[in-house]
């Protein structure tokens, strides 16, 4: 029996927030449900986002924003995603996002959004659920 | 208590309740099977003079105002003037961020305390593409000395104390305070603030670094040596526990890494070549004030003791205002949800008044809407209305210290000052708190906690009300503040506008000198001061010190 390949998920902090409490304890949980969990570190442009997703062959790019800025970052890293020719990597948000920034975000083509207070669980499920299959 | 037949009769009294409670266990258990705090301090049923053995008051509290200020660093306290009242404000621009401040100090708030958006705290031009999305989004942006001046028109500075949350570029951002009171005709005798000036706690817990540790603590001493001549009155650094504990630390950890921090600043400014005395009376510092109400009024009271202990036995200070803690408090912004978020005023509530049982200097509580966005003045009014109501109405501030002597309060003082020093210990035998970060040791002891934490939310053993426990369903908070996004837009206008007007030569000759000065030892705070006076930008000084000190590489840890 093939062994079965791990979710690899690329976690980001794009721009210059430097609030990783939340990433780092998602890194945290994701790892201990099995995940193989690549943490890029504070101040990423949406250019070495995607170039470390498509460098460490990730399935999942989570990135965490708390500034306000994720207006401008998360669509941005969209628009690489899908010039990469890596469309089917699942991209979720997190950080404090208002309701009313959501429904734009996603029809960028992120595809979950989470909030403060949300139960690592739930993202784990998400990612589960939603991950594309090899 | 020292009568050893009254404690005896005690230990009798108490073993005979231990009986009794055997007994009351078997039929009603208690909540849970042990009781521990969240920095990991059992916590026992009843506290009784028996756990003050060899207490010695004038040892370990003395009087307020009297070494080791376990109980207050002045002699009346609040009796004197309540705390300041300072709210944490800056959003936008320079124009709206004023707006505010005018409607704060109306409100009777009575200090001002300055958010920088995050490129000025990382030393970016709002130009800068690294900005982009980020420009007044946190905190102001200012670019210039233009900005700056609008920040502060119509407010007299020689009667307001400010605070700045401004920490790798702070020589830059207080040097266009200080250009701002001489255009004001302020002379800088007469200024009174504070500026964060930590770096330290940027690299473990906060991440606005720009320069390696090395460079970074000159500039530190450098500030501590330009104010010690030239601004008195102004406190020169505010060593910060706030965001090690809002990045997951426990009570603890949060005196133990930011006395660390204090201690690694005292040595370098001994190494600069300055004497203790001389700057130690301007250290600050700043703390979070958290859930665990009484295990905070502990915390700053350990505190205030344990610094108190450093300054003297460590470094030999002299000057009992090197000795004196004082600090401000924010209440913890991590405790906040966005689940009903109403709950919010009571936990700011209970942290404030916390933070005024335990001493604090001045204070900062949240509004009820942050963990959804920067606060609405609705909510901001109702946070500094919380002060007003802990100040005017409770009768708290009355006395001094109200919770010594309790027997639960300085058992738990004790500990707290104990644990810490054991932290500091092991951080002194890492090499001190530089090493102890660039090895990660203090990142991964937060983290661990930080994660603890969490793990406690969601298995239910924490309970957090409204997130995991009485949930409702809601609508989202509405009316939330939203920074009007055009002002990236503005600033880049307004940075055109002022290299086109401004004499670029006297610019370039000012960097030029300043880029010369950074490769040696000389004070770079005149040499910053010319520049923001020629109206160099805030990234253009940055830039010229980045030439000449390189940037700082976080080490991955995760």
């Amino acid at each position: 029996m093939a062994v079965e390949r791990k979710i690899r998920v690329l976690a980001a902090k794009p721009g210059l927030d430097g609030h990783d409490r939340g990433i780092k304890v998602i890194c945290a949980a994701l790892r201990d449900s099995g995940m193989e969990v690549i943490y890029t570190g504070l101040r990423q442009t949406p250019e070495q986002i995607v170039a470390a997703a498509l460098q460490e062959d990730a399935d999942v790019i989570a990135m965490s924003v708390l500034s306000g800025a994720h207006n401008y970052l998360f669509p941005r890293v969209m628009e690489l995603v899908k010039e990469k020719g890596i469309a089917d990597v699942l991209v979720m948000g997190g950080g404090i996002i208002p309701d009313e920034d959501i429904p734009a975000l996603k029809a960028a083509g992120i595809a979950a959004v989470f909030g403060p207070g949300t139960d690592t669980k739930d993202i784990i499920g998400f990612i589960q659920e939603n991950v594309r299959k090899h | 208590m020292c009568d050893p037949q009254k404690m005896a009769s005690l230990k009798e009294a108490v073993a005979k309740y231990d009986e009794k409670v055997a007994k009351v266990l078997q039929k009603i258990p208690e909540r849970k099977k042990e009781f521990v705090n969240t920095s990991g301090i059992p916590v026992k049923r009843v506290y009784t003079p028996l756990d003050m053995e060899g207490f010695d008051y004038m040892k370990q509290l003395s009087l307020p105002g009297q070494y080791p200020y376990t109980r207050a660093v002045q002699p009346t306290a609040y009796r004197g003037r309540y705390w300041t009242m300072r709210q944490y404000a800056g959003f936008g621009s320079a124009e709206e961020t004023n707006e505010r401040y005018h409607f704060l100090l109306k409100s009777g708030q009575t200090g001002l305390s300055v958010a920088f958006d995050l490129p000025t705290q990382i030393g970016f031009d709002s130009d800068h593409p690294l900005a982009q999305g980020e420009v007044g989004k946190v905190g102001v942006s200012i670019d210039s000395l233009w900005d700056m001046e609008r920040l502060f028109q119509g407010i007299p500075l020689e009667q307001v104390s400010t605070s700045m949350t401004i920490n790798s570029p702070c020589a830059v951002l207080m040097a266009m305070y200080l250009a701002v009171a001489e255009k004001q005709g302020v002379t800088f005798d007469k200024l009174r603030g504070t500026v964060q000036n930590d770096i330290l706690k940027e690299y473990s817990s906060r991440g606005t670094y720009i320069f390696p540790p090395r460079p970074s603590m000159r500039l530190i001493t450098d500030i501590f040596a330009f104010c010690t001549s030239d601004v008195p009155q102004w406190n020169t650094i505010s060593i910060s526990g706030y965001h090690i504990r809002e990045a997951g630390s426990t009570a603890v950890q949060e005196v133990a890494f930011t006395l660390a921090n204090g201690i690694a600043y005292v040595e370098a400014a001994i190494k600069a070549g300055l004497k203790v005395d001389e700057f130690g009376p301007r250290l600050s510092f700043f703390f979070n004030s958290h859930l665990d109400f009484l295990e905070e009024v502990a915390k700053f009271r350990a505190a205030r003791r344990l610094w108190a202990k450093i300054m003297k036995e460590r470094f030999g200070a002299a000057d009992p205002r090197s000795l004196m803690l004082r600090f401000h408090t924010q209440t913890a912004g991590c405790s906040l949800t966005a689940q009903q978020p109403l709950n919010n005023i009571m936990r700011t509530a209970f942290q404030a008044l916390s933070a005024v049982l335990g001493g604090t200097q001045s204070l900062h509580t949240n509004s009820y809407d942050e963990a959804l966005a920067l606060p609405s003045e609705n909510a901001v009014q109702v946070a500094l209305r919380t002060q007003q109501v802990i100040a005017y109405e409770t009768a708290v501030a009355d006395t001094v210290d109200p919770l010594a002597g309790s027997y639960y309060v300085e058992n738990l003082t004790d500990q707290v000052e104990a644990r810490a020093q054991e932290y500091i210990d092991q951080i002194d035998r890492l090499g001190g708190a530089v090493a102890a970060i660039e090895k990660g040791f203090v990142q991964k002891e937060i983290g661990a906690a930080a994660y603890r934490y969490q793990q406690e939310i969601e298995a239910g053993s924490r309970v957090v009300v409204g997130l995991n426990k009485f949930q409702v369903k809601e609508e989202r908070l509405s009316d939330l503040l939203k920074v009007d996004p055009s002002v990236g837009d503005r600033q880049v206008a307004r940075l055109k506008e002022l290299k086109s007007t401004r004499d670029n030569a006297a610019v370039q000759k000012a960097l030029a000198e300043l880029k010369q000065a950074a490769a040696g030892d000389a004070n770079l705070m005149p040499l910053i001061l010319t520049a923001v006076k020629a109206l160099a930008t805030l990234g253009e000084v940055c830039d010229t010190l980045r030439a000449v000190f390189g940037e700082y590489e976080a080490p991955a840890l995760v």
